[in-house]
């Protein structure tokens, strides 16, 4: 889908390297539902996700950003093949789970911001451009199966 | 999606602390618009150094972070407050205003990256909401 120099490689590695899924995971999720209310539409069967506080408290939220988080890994380590890789993922949440794509672009730039947030000042801009692009092409795959 | 009087407030406070480093932000927001989105290089064409921290950069980066310190200060009536602005990239500028969210999520960036503590859910959704009305009020004009 995307051609990859061995640079762009090996910054995704390394920035994925240093995520810890099950802290990045809750907090991406967790505020895509703060800052985006409307997607909480999805999550009718969470709890209580009615506050700031009681959504970054849910553990089913929480769990939940994890999976979503993690499946991310799958991209990172076929990074060459990233289309195919997510073509059942992209399936399921057309036909099954009638996600609009639109959310994969928001999640995307959430996940961004939390992981800048974290890396601080060595989240550098060459780095931000090459994790984008990874995010682009994330993005286009899970889009992909749409129709 | 209109901002509340609580939106208001929080971008006010907000960007009371982060005023000192308006300049800085600015420069890097612009900077990373640039470079992880180089399709918007087309606007600064006759620049001779794109890079984040060349002086045109720099200098640019901190104009427009200027006009958004002045924004906050007209947040009641952003359309009217940005008139001349809107006139400015419309008909002379004439940037797409598709460009206003990269540069705006570019900004949300930069502010994660240095408050990280003050950059909560909450300031996120009130900033997001402001540059989004701003982003409007510069497209005002457009047609």
């Amino acid at each position: 889908m995307a051609d990859w120099t061995d640079a762009e490689k090996s910054t995704i590695s390394a920035v994925w390297g240093k995520v810890d899924i099950n802290e990045v995971g809750p907090l991406a999720l967790g505020r895509v539902l703060i800052v985006y209310p409307w997607t909480q539409r999805y999550f009718g069967s969470f709890g209580d996700v009615s506050t700031a506080a009681a959504i970054m408290g849910n553990p089913k939220v929480a769990a939940h950003g994890r999976v979503v988080c993690g499946a991310l890994d799958k991209a990172v380590k076929n990074m060459g093949n990233i289309l195919a890789t997510y073509k059942s993922l992209s399936e399921t949440h057309a036909n099954k789970l009638f996600v609009d794509p639109d959310n994969f672009r928001v999640l995307a730039d959430v996940l961004t911001i939390v992981i800048a947030a974290k890396f601080g000042a060595a989240f550098t801009p060459e780095i931000q451009a090459t994790w984008q692009k990874f995010m682009k092409v994330v993005v286009a795959a899970m889009s992909s199966r749409y129709f | 999606m209109s901002l509340t009087a609580k939106d208001k407030s929080v971008v006010k406070a907000f960007w009371g602390k982060i005023s000192g480093k308006a300049d800085v932000v600015g420069a890097e927001a612009l900077g990373r618009m640039l470079t992880a989105y180089p399709q918007t290089k087309t606007y600064f064409s006759e620049w001779a150094d794109l890079s984040p921290g060349s002086a045109p950069v720099k200098k640019h980066g901190s104009t427009i972070m200027g006009a958004i310190g002045n924004a906050v200060g007209v947040i009641d009536d952003l359309v009217g407050g940005l008139s001349a602005l809107s006139d400015l990239h419309a008909f002379k500028l004439r940037v797409d205003p598709g460009n206003f969210k990269i540069l705006s999520h570019n900004i949300l960036v930069t502010l994660a990256i240095h408050f990280p503590a003050d950059f909560t859910p909450e300031v996120h959704i009130a900033v997001d909401k402001f540059l989004a009305a701003l982003s409007a009020a510069l497209a005002d004009k457009y047609r």
